[in-house]
């Protein structure tokens, strides 16, 4: 059997006395898609940043494709194939939609840090650059900075940096927070198309988009993983449901 | 928000496609001709002989252009604020002042046109030597580790004999002998055109660094240093190598200065010069490429014609600063570049109004703050130093009272006319960006 | 032995006043993420002012006047200019500051003239206070630990026992807490401004007279602060004054202690002549390199440990 993606053992972190992460264990298998559930102050957000190398771990071991990756720093992390979108936008608001995007690829494409390379006349990178452009409907705001889009068109762009680097392991952090219906459906849209074959995790609170799009989900509350598994599983499982979705009749599920 | 982003307008794209090639450079091009002939325009055609004073003030200028754009190229580009920059300037003086010393007394014969590049070189190896230690760190720190280094460079230049040549320095001759053309540089205008040539080439390198993948990565690690992380890039190589190429542009800059005087003292290296770098590069603008060369001429000129008539130059240079950091942080470059918009919707004449009004107020309030500073000066360091205060003639005694009353009036009736100036041009120029703002998109 | 004494009492006073200036500049620093450029500039200020005040009245109205002088300008700098500043993001404050400093360094030339000013310890605390070991411990001395110490009790008491000293300690080390439990930011950031360049003014007032008063006196002293400041830790007033004492006790060691490299080396049996490499660096006695070491253990210490001896944040 193939090494999971990305696995998780036995993983704590605590910032002073205070313990967030209390021994999280988690397989995710390639390709698949994993919503990560619980209440606010489960722990999400900062296992997502355990994972990207944002913070070290108090103790555990986390490794991508059975490589260990806890005690690295996070452009290391990212040259490995991990990638992560954050709950609040982080991009570049002073440059260009299209620069934030090629800025993204430059490290795949074997660039580095070079300075002799002018990047108007890099047909390839300029070309994929435009096409990731087209892939998150934001051809219309090429040259606009990015901080002068709307927090929709930021977070589709914040989705197209995360990808462009062609990572095969992908972290989306709550990435239809704050939207409406219809700007969530086009986001899922989205998402499902450019993470195809990949590996995607995903911190999301909108019930019905991970119902939609994951194949597994875990849910964690204080820190702690309560249950994993298929959907329909997690949504029938009672302690789930006390902690976190509530009973049938406050779901309106059968 | 209801629309998707799909559903979003599309804006007409607001730029053609740029014309390619040399012609889209015509605004440095006209730069470049202009430094190319206007010492001609003091030239004394009676006896033939260039304007002493305009030649060494255009010739300071050019090789600040060159310190203050590669100054810009931490601050702005790369959002690292030093205040250390006059080390790599000088140690790429005193480096050059050797090297042509060894080149003169027979050892290799460099070609007087090429020294820059050892200038360059001993920029390029200090900024490496430096900054592998000072960017570890970012932001305030790194503020706080080259002032420290500029500091210690400072007082190592005024202890040490062998390589800086203690208080006294290292003087050197720019006659060598060696040239590409055959020149002596016996005369500062040749020198003056040998800068001019190596400006030319510094900005247009600089220029295209910044459209260079680590040009774009070091305004990403300015934007959002945990972005570029994200990306794969390790921020403090980014650093690093931004702060190295400054280096070599300082050194480069440093090294013009030692052809130009032919001494390199301990003030290449100390916290005035690079409060120099400092001034220029903010004054000027951090956020536009040009924005240094404006402040650089700004500066020089200040420095060199307000120096002429009053001590305190370094004042009003101080208080402009101040105004931009509080009022412009985008410098003069920035104030220009806010009105694009507004020019590109043909409103631009709307303004030209309420600019007139504000105009006088704030003639009355500099005349008024011009006077008291210099009222203040001449009362103590003029005094100590035996000179009085003449103004085409007419000598005012700063220990009447009628000048301080002058100026106060000038100052606080003035002031209020100002703010109020300045209040009704804020509506003005409101009221037009919302029309530029809703028109936008028709012809 | 008498040496090591002397340097240690003469270290403490010195170390003291430092702490003086730099529990200001703390302060101003953790709260508010502004590192104060023009902080020195009060201590040049008080040294200023109360020499004027001391020559029109004497200096015992001086010392109260002058660091309320010093307060009332900090307040009024911190409630017209910085706020305004402090939109545009930490550099621009930053840079503010560093535009203000040059500003008052050439306002105080202006004023007072390029040269040292005859800024005199008071005759009445210009004598002995006791013999030690042959030299003499100077009464102003021990007026200046005494001004010190009863300013440290003060900012304690301050600090411990009054809500608004609360709320600092709070914002200390959590600044946007304060802000999220709806205290008005706004003013303890004015207190604590105005409060901090009273603390330096106060620092000007007695060290002007027992250093020297010149309007290179904030250029010198200045980073010898930052130092201290950034050695102690952000968000530690205890720090503070660790370092403190320490940077006085170095300073004042440093110019007594006549060694150089070349010295050391000379024990390991390494001699050093004049056709050794780098023999200018390593004959360098160290009182001559005395200015150097603030700067020195500036760079250490952010290299090596950015948080400083006690801090409990980063910068």
């Amino acid at each position: 059997m193939t090494a999971p993606a990305l696995r998780l053992t036995a993983v704590q972190k605590s910032f002073g006395p205070t313990a967030v992460i209390m021994g999280v264990s988690l397989d995710v298998a390639a390709g698949t898609r994993h919503a990560i559930i619980g209440p606010n102050g489960a722990g999400k957000t900062t296992l997502f940043n355990l994972i990207s190398g944002r913070f070290p771990l108090t103790a555990g071991q986390i490794a991508l494709h059975g490589r260990r990756i806890d005690g690295l720093a996070p452009h290391q992390i990212t040259r490995l194939g991990l990638s992560r979108s954050f709950q609040v936008t982080s991009i570049f608001s002073r440059m260009s939609v299209l620069e934030n995007i090629r800025c993204g690829l430059l490290w795949s494409r074997g660039y580095r840090y070079s300075f002799w390379h002018l990047l108007a006349r890099e047909r390839a990178l300029n070309e994929a650059a435009e096409r990731l452009l087209a892939d998150v409907n934001l051809e219309a705001r090429r040259d606009v900075p990015a901080g002068l889009l709307s927090y929709a068109e930021q977070r589709a762009l914040e989705i197209g940096v995360t990808i462009a680097g062609g990572a095969d392991t992908i972290l989306l952090d709550e990435p239809t927070a704050g939207m409406s219906r219809s700007e969530a459906d086009h986001a899922v849209a989205l998402i499902r198309r450019i993470t195809a074959g990949k590996t995607l995790v995903m911190v999301e609170h909108d019930m019905s988009v991970v119902f939609d799009l994951a194949d597994v989900v875990t849910v964690l509350v204080y820190g702690q993983v309560i249950a994993s598994g298929p959907p329909a599983e997690i949504r029938a499982n009672r302690a789930v449901q006390h902690a976190y979705l509530g009973t049938p009749a406050e779901t309106g599920v059968a | 928000m209801s629309e998707t982003v799909a559903d979003t307008a599309t804006p007409p794209r607001a730029t053609a496609r740029p014309r390619r090639g040399l012609r889209r450079q015509w605004p440095w091009l006209t730069v470049l001709a202009v430094a190319l002939v206007i010492p001609w325009l003091f030239y004394d055609w009676t006896t033939g002989r260039h304007s002493g004073f305009i030649v060494a003030m255009l010739s300071q200028i050019g090789m600040m252009v060159i310190f203050a754009l590669s100054y810009n190229m931490l601050m702005g580009q790369a959002g690292l604020l030093s205040f250390g920059h006059a080390v790599l300037f000088g140690l790429g003086a005193y480096c050059t002042a050797h090297v042509v010393t060894f080149s003169k007394a027979g050892g290799f014969p460099l070609p007087l046109e090429l020294t820059p590049l050892a200038g360059g070189l001993g920029g390029l190896l200090s900024a490496i030597a430096l900054g592998y230690f000072a960017t570890k760190q970012r932001a305030t720190a790194f503020a706080m580790i080259t002032l420290g280094i500029g500091e210690l460079i400072t007082a190592c230049a005024l202890m040490f004999q062998t390589f800086f040549g203690g208080e006294g320095g290292v003087s050197t001759n720019r006659m060598t002998g060696h040239s590409l053309f055959g020149l002596g540089y016996s005369g500062s205008i040749q020198v003056y055109y040998l800068i001019v040539a190596w400006t030319a080439i510094a900005i247009a390198l600089m220029l295209l660094l910044t459209r260079t993948p680590l040009g774009r990565m070091a305004n990403a690690c300015r934007d959002n240093f945990e972005r570029a992380q994200f990306v794969g890039y390790d921020p403090r190589m980014v650093r690093f190598l931004q702060f190295a190429l400054s280096g070599f542009f300082a050194g480069i800059a440093g090294a013009l200065y030692t052809l130009t005087y032919e001494i390199v003292t301990f003030d290449t290296v100390a916290a005035s010069m690079s409060a120099n770098a400092l001034l220029m590069t903010y004054i000027g603008g951090v956020g536009v490429f040009a924005g240094p060369v404006v402040g650089a001429v700004l500066i020089v000129l200040l420095q060199s014609w307000v120096s002429l008539l009053s001590n305190s130059w370094l004042v009003y240079a101080g208080v402009l600063f101040i105004l931009m950091v509080t009022f412009a942080p985008g410098g003069l470059a920035g104030l220009v570049l806010m009105h694009a918009p507004i020019r590109r919707a043909g409103r631009l004449r709307r303004l030209a109004g309420p600019y007139l009004r504000l105009a006088v107020p704030s003639l009355l309030v500099v005349l008024g703050f011009v006077l008291a500073v210099e009222l203040c000066s001449f009362l103590t360091i003029g005094a100590a130093q035996g000179k009085s205060l003449t103004v085409h003639g007419l000598t005012i005694d700063p220990h009447h009272a009628t000048p301080w009353v002058v100026a106060a009036l000038l100052l606080g009736p003035g002031g209020l006319w100002l703010r109020r100036a300045v209040r009704r041009f804020g509506a003005a120029w409101a009221a037009v960006s919302d029309e530029v703002k809703t028109a936008g998109g028709r012809p | 032995m008498e040496v090591v004494l002397v340097s240690l009492l003469n270290g403490l006073v010195y170390g003291m006043l430092l702490f003086m200036l730099a529990s200001g500049l703390t302060l101003i620093f953790s709260m508010m993420g502004v590192l104060n450029f023009a902080h020195a500039s009060m201590y040049m200020l008080g040294a200023y002012f109360a020499y004027s005040v001391s020559r029109l009245i004497g200096f015992w109205p001086a010392l109260v006047i002058a660091p309320l002088l010093c307060g009332a300008l900090g307040a009024v700098i911190e409630m017209y200019a910085l706020r305004r500043v402090h939109k545009n993001g930490h550099i621009a404050e930053l840079l503010f500051t560093v535009g203000l400093a040059f500003i008052i360094e050439k306002a105080v030339q202006m004023a007072w003239g390029l040269l040292p000013v005859p800024y005199r310890v008071p005759p009445v605390l210009d004598r002995a206070l006791f013999h030690i070991y042959g030299s003499n411990f100077h009464a102003y001395r021990a007026f200046m630990l005494l001004v010190s110490v009863a300013m440290f009790v003060a900012i304690w008491l301050l600090l411990t026992r009054t809500r608004i000293g609360l709320v600092i300690q709070a914002a200390l080390t959590h600044p946007e807490m304060v802000s999220a439990l709806g205290h008005n930011v706004p003013r303890v950031f004015t207190i604590v401004f105005a409060g901090g360049s009273l603390l330096a003014g106060l620092a000007g007032v007695i060290g002007g007279n027992y250093l020297v008063t010149e309007p290179s006196m904030a250029a010198t002293m200045g980073p010898i602060v930052f130092v201290v400041v950034v050695f102690g830790g952000l968000g530690s007033l205890a720090g503070c004054f660790i370092a403190s004492l320490i940077m006085g006790l170095v300073q004042t060691f440093a110019v007594v202690v006549d060694v150089s490299f070349a010295d050391l080396l000379a024990r390991l049996g390494i001699t050093v002549t004049s056709s050794t490499p780098l023999a200018e660096v390593l004959t360098i006695p160290l009182p001559r390199v005395g200015a150097l070491l603030p700067y020195l253990m500036l760079i250490l210490v952010l290299l090596v440990k950015p948080r400083g001896l006690m801090g409990t944040r980063d910068t």
